[in-house]
């Protein structure tokens, strides 16, 4: 499906392009973007190696085993594959509890840490298996105690109350969850 | 509580290191061990990285945001979505930067506080970059076959935006 999007993005772009005369805006933008993802990717590296890092320490340290063992009433509904102490199961709670904290640097490469585990633990060669995607999807929709950075953004405007819109965005993020668990575990059913 | 994403960070690295020493972990070593397999992940992720922003730099340049907003529109002011979210709600499962410049517009134009700006600081903090998700976790362990995950987190993203205006309007707009 990426395939499709991929090439999609880049044909509809070409094709917008044309129609509003900005061929040109099209080209700069083809160069400066792929600069833009290597400076990303600069920036992701330090964060990766360092998070990874404390990873490990946080694993031989046992907070990883103790943290899956207090979620593992939702792991076992969400993430049948993977038995309570094994290492995916620990990596992913490390990342699900590093959303709901807010430290998106750090739930990245403990995101990509628990894709390893759960490859190694459980390989369909190239294809992703029914929890992996019920993964990928919780950190596509995931919960945030405090939308910090939102609050951060919303004060500089000058709003009078940066964190009032918490309450909505608990309950819609909430819903966007439900919503993306369901459906995902609807679609698992049906294509399997 | 403008300071409490200060203390979160530091607080969790204290807990991993007291939990570690307790453990009579090598910290150092065991953190180098970890911080190498970083590397390896790292270079996973340049390919996806690469081509997801660059197909959506040219989005972002060619107009087409306009072109599908106008599209669009009819369709959202129906359910009673603003008009100007459009941009940011096809933005948002894309791109993290470009989202957060609509945003920026948003509130620049109509202020953080008015409707449209409750909505969108709504849909910004609810959703997630899905599809950044999707190429990193999936490219990091080389897996190309995603099956439904687009799905299933496309409709995640949209009940997320729909609940953002209608949250707003109960909580904030009610009359």
């Amino acid at each position: 499906m990426m395939n499709y999007i991929f090439g999609v993005l880049m044909l509809v772009s070409i094709i917008c392009s044309v129609i509003t005369g900005r061929l040109e805006a099209l080209s700069n933008a083809i160069l400066s973007g792929a600069s833009e993802a290597v400076q990303l990717i600069i920036s992701l590296f330090g964060m990766m190696c360092f998070w990874t890092g404390m990873m490990k320490i946080a694993d031989k340290g046992g907070a990883t085993t103790l943290l899956s063992k207090l979620l593992s009433p939702i792991m076992k509904y969400l993430f049948p594959d993977y038995k309570k102490s094994s290492g995916a199961n620990k990596a992913i709670c490390m990342n699900l509890v590093a959303n709901f904290l807010g430290l998106g640097n750090a739930a990245t490469p403990m995101g990509i840490a628990a894709m390893k585990e759960m490859q190694r633990e459980k390989n369909l060669k190239g294809t992703a298996n029914n929890s992996m995607i019920m993964f990928v999807v919780l950190n596509t929709a995931s919960i945030q105690l405090i939308p910090t950075s939102m609050a951060i953004l919303r004060k500089a405007h000058g709003s009078t109350s940066p964190f009032d819109v918490m309450p909505a965005v608990w309950i819609s993020s909430t819903i966007a969850l439900v919503v993306g668990i369901l459906v995902a575990k609807t679609l698992e059913k049906r294509r399997n | 509580m403008d300071n409490i994403g200060s203390f979160i960070l530091p607080i969790t690295i204290f807990l991993i290191v007291i939990f570690g020493f307790s453990q009579k972990v090598k910290i150092f070593d065991t953190f180098m061990e970890g911080a190498k397999d970083g590397i390896k992940s790292t270079l996973l992720i340049i390919p996806p990285l690469i081509g997801l922003i660059v197909s959506i730099s040219m989005v972002k340049a060619s107009g087409a945001l306009d072109i599908f907003t106008c599209a669009i529109a009819p369709l959202t002011n129906s359910v009673g979505i603003p008009e100007k979210t459009i941009p940011l709600m096809i933005l948002r499962p894309i791109s993290g930067s470009g989202s957060m410049a609509i945003i920026n517009n948003i509130f620049s134009q109509s202020g953080p506080d008015s409707f449209i700006g409750k909505v969108a600081s709504t849909m910004m903090g609810s959703t997630e970059t899905t599809f950044y998700a999707i190429a990193v976790y999936f490219g990091s362990v080389n897996i190309k076959n995603t099956r439904h995950t687009i799905p299933a987190a496309l409709c995640a993203d949209f009940s997320g935006f729909l609940m953002s205006v209608l949250t707003v309007k109960f909580l904030f707009f009610r009359n």
